[in-house]
């Protein structure tokens, strides 16, 4: 590891602020970058880390600070101006053109040419050298990208940077969709990286991997640096600590309900999209939470479960009946509800109204003869609009104008109306303010007293130890624990979804998949 | 990470794909007692390339834009109103060569204007383009007073001759012209700067212009070169009919697309090929030429090709999956 404090900082970022709306993104937020340094940034999801990527890039412009690039002033009017001063970002596989080779992909917007013609050898030998350096000459220029894996995909990202003489590498959640062994690559690259001076600002959510990549680190939470440092001596459970801090006042309604008697049971459920069999059970008046990060596995458990995705494998048992298949509307008949995270995109017609919206799950009633009585749904869904408290004009209003927190009600309105006796809600209070939250949040109490059962996604820890009885945590796609909320900790969640395993186990399984 | 794919099988069926199919067709035909003897003979074949000059043209245009993302519904449309406009030039007393050029060049204007109102207003090709077919299409029976103008000869007609002089040319004008010009634009994509970006805004405009690149530029180019292409195909139907018909070529744009489609294009982008699309085009002459010896009805022919549109599309689907 490299002193921080030798060189002066490549970047530094001084009393960062950002808002959107009422919602303060980041707030003051300092920021030191070493040259030739692997920074980590750190932070829950909401903790402001996205928006200060898109500040760093140029993409949104801060309301408030300064950012300085080799102690010059760095405001940059857009991502190409950003790219101009050296700062390049990895995303995900998004910027490159699938169609494209490697070779056309690396040199795009940059072709070495003589009055418009290719000098195609001269190309491909700059690409065989940079790909020397990301120490991946295996990969052959001239294939298309969209036949790479996600790995090498992302080397050619980061060759590409490179060749762009980046100084300033920032790349956002690179293993999210890696395999194991690509990871490791990756490091090796990403140590490479260092000796070339070029410094990378590294975001993760998974601490070991975290630890082992960086030489220091910062802390967001709620939109503050709350801390920094270098990553020798620094434990896991420090940073965790830092990531969690000391935010459970908030207070949870809780309604009394009993649980009894099973009505989902799966074993080893196998969806598509899964990376691992899923083996749970939810009971009649039970609140299930299901912690984890951001593509851990726990929505596409959700979509094998609701049977939007095909299931490969394993039972899947609701009320006593076994149900297979990619079929959502015999969930439906058997009583199953899902709310899909993707509001705008899936979980609502944005251009329907209100009334639609609700009933379009369950159109029986408003049907005779084959036709559709818009006036009898209106009725019904008036009666849903006053006692969800919904704010509409009515129940013809085009949804699309309701705000986040209205939508979301009438899209749980929905299943309430389908009468799902089973609910898998995927993130409902994701985005919405904080008086709607509180009232899915007696809802969701409400239907447990009634005996319904709650299976509850969510990635905020708080509301999931403040209303659930049980909480499960998926992390890379497995299912790691099971426990009673009373047994867990905010700081046992984090460490369960970031590591795979909890603090108190003894290392129960070295991943090591290679 | 990857062992990359060799370029081995995938790579192979993406190049002969279409000309796999162009053999059957040919073959198809060449078995058949009936027609084995007049199918399988130069002037034939002769006859079949002349005939796709209309449609090859428009193709290669039309190529460039699916590469990048777009669609031209008005192709068919402009080589009415560029062969009118040609018409109506020599009619005016113009020579052949300012006939040529202003009805080349009509053909352009609708192009760029074409590529100036999708990026400009941000409007969907589709619409911008349909909205073309509509106007070209009145604009072309408005000039030529809603009849045919009749031109006098002049070598103009010549291009498209089955049988050219001077003799040693072998083949009609209007075909070297094909050759020379699906050589060139094949160059353009494959050697360029300009052929690369095509590519790339076609298969990921965010990225393109992440990179730098001048996206609208690209598109305004390339319809604009696409409407050339209409301008000279336009050209060519009068040099056939001898006459400015503002009501020929109705439905065209489809045949063009479809060439374009057959030959690998992908309606998404990103993909296609000079090659292919000459390919496709002769697929579908060959077909039509085929079923009319035959002496199977108009129908039948358009059954098959609406088929043929399909098989290909599904197994140009195949064939990614697999690779």
């Amino acid at each position: 590891m490299r002193d921080a404090s030798a060189a002066p900082p490549v970047l530094r970022m001084a009393g960062v602020s950002k808002s959107f709306g009422a919602t303060r993104a980041l707030d003051d937020v300092t920021f030191e970058l070493g040259r030739g340094q692997v920074h980590a940034l750190i932070g829950e999801n909401g903790a402001g880390k996205s928006t200060m990527m898109k500040i760093l890039s140029g993409a949104i412009a801060p309301d408030a600070g300064t950012m300085e690039i080799d102690g010059r002033r760095y405001s940059p009017s857009g991502p190409g101006d950003g790219l101009r001063c050296g700062v390049s970002m990895i995303y995900q596989e998004l910027t490159l053109a699938p169609h494209l080779t490697v070779e056309e992909n690396i040199m795009l917007g940059r072709e070495v040419h003589a009055a418009g013609w290719l000098d195609r050898k001269a190309m491909e030998r700059k690409v065989r050298e940079v790909l020397e350096l990301v120490r991946h000459p295996e990969i052959s220029p001239d294939v298309p990208v969209g036949r790479l894996s996600v790995g090498a995909k992302q080397v050619v990202e980061i060759a590409r940077a490179l060749l762009n003489k980046s100084r300033i590498l920032v790349m956002d959640e690179p293993t999210s969709s890696l395999s194991q062994e690509d990871s490791q690559r990756l490091f090796e690259i990403i140590r490479g990286l260092r000796d070339q001076n070029v410094s990378v600002v590294y975001i993760s959510h998974f601490l070991e991997e975290v630890q082992r990549v960086a030489d220091s680190y910062t802390v967001l939470r709620d939109g503050r640096s709350v801390g920094s440092g270098t990553m020798e001596g620094t434990t896991l459970e420090d940073l965790i600590q830092l990531m969690v801090g000391q935010k459970f006042t908030q207070l949870f309604p809780r309604v009394d309900h009993a649980v009894d008697g099973t009505v989902l049971s799966v074993t080893d459920l196998k969806g598509t999209r899964m990376t691992a069999p899923v083996t749970l059970t939810l009971s009649k008046g039970e609140i299930l939470g299901v912690a984890g990060l951001i593509g851990s596995g726990r929505t596409e458990m959700l979509r094998a479960l609701f049977g939007l995705d095909e299931v490969e494998g394993g039972t899947l048992v609701v009320s006593g009946a076994a149900l297979a298949g990619r079929r959502p509307w015999t969930r439906i008949r058997r009583g199953l509800g899902l709310l899909s995270e993707d509001r705008q995109g899936e979980g609502l017609a944005l251009a329907l109204s209100v009334a639609d919206n609700m009933t379009l799950s369950d159109l029986a009633p408003y049907r005779r003869h084959g036709v559709l009585s818009p006036a009898r749904q209106r009725r019904a869904a008036a009666e849903w609009i006053g006692r969800l408290k919904i704010k509409a004009k009515g129940p013809g209003q085009t949804i699309g104008d309701l705000s986040g927190g209205n939508q979301q009600k009438v899209a749980l309105a929905r299943l309430l109306h389908q009468k799902a006796s089973v609910l898998l809600l995927d993130e409902p209070t994701r985005g919405i303010d904080v008086v709607s939250k509180s009232q899915i949040y007696e809802w969701i109490g409400g239907l447990a007293r009634e005996g319904k059962a709650v299976l509850f996604v969510s990635s905020y820890l708080p509301e999931l130890l403040g209303i659930c009885d049980r909480i499960v945590v998926f992390h890379r796609g497995v299912l790691v624990e099971s426990r009673p909320t009373a047994e867990w900790t905010a700081a046992d969640l984090m460490t369960a979804a970031t590591v795979g395993r909890s603090s108190r186990e003894e290392h129960p399984d070295q991943r090591n998949a290679e | 990470m990857s062992r990359q794919h060799r370029p081995g099988l995938g790579r192979a069926l993406n190049i002969f794909g279409p000309f796999i199919g162009l053999l059957l067709v040919i073959a198809l035909f060449s078995l058949i007692p009936e027609v084995q003897g007049r199918f399988l003979r130069f002037a034939n074949f002769k006859s079949v390339a002349t005939q796709s000059v209309i449609v090859a043209l428009g193709a290669l245009g039309m190529t460039l834009i699916i590469i990048a993302g777009g669609i031209d519904l008005s192709a068919a449309s402009n080589i009415a109103l560029s062969s009118v406009i040609a018409a109506y030039a020599i009619n005016a007393g113009a020579g052949p060569l300012v006939a040529i050029l202003l009805g080349v060049l009509t053909g352009g204007l609708v192009g760029l204007a074409n590529g100036g109102l999708v990026t400009r207003l941000r409007l969907v090709p589709f619409i911008v383009t349909m909205g073309m077919m509509g106007i070209a299409r009145g604009a072309a029976k408005w000039i030529a007073g809603n009849q045919k103008i009749d031109a006098p000869m002049t070598w103009v007609n010549e291009l498209m001759a089955k049988s050219p002089t001077p003799s040693w040319l072998l083949i009609a004008p209007g075909i070297w012209i094909v050759i020379l010009f699906a050589v060139a634009m094949a160059v353009l994509l494959k050697y360029t700067v300009f052929g690369r970006h095509i590519f790339a805004v076609g298969s990921n405009e965010a990225t393109a212009r992440l990179c730098g690149i001048r996206t609208d530029r690209i598109k305004v180019l390339v319809y604009t070169i696409s409407g050339l292409f209409c301008g000279l195909s336009g050209v060519m139907e009068f040099s056939r009919l001898t006459v400015g018909d503002p009501t020929v070529a109705v439905g065209l744009e489809l045949d063009i697309i479809a060439a374009v489609v057959i030959g690998g294009g992908s309606l998404s982008g990103g993909e296609g090929s000079i090659l292919g699309t000459m390919i496709g085009v002769l697929i579908m002459s060959f077909l039509r030429n085929g079923c009319t010896m035959m002496g199977w009805p108009n129908y039948i022919q358009e059954i098959i090709i609406g088929a043929i549109i399909i098989i290909a599309v599904a197994l140009d689907r195949l064939r990614h999956r697999s690779a």
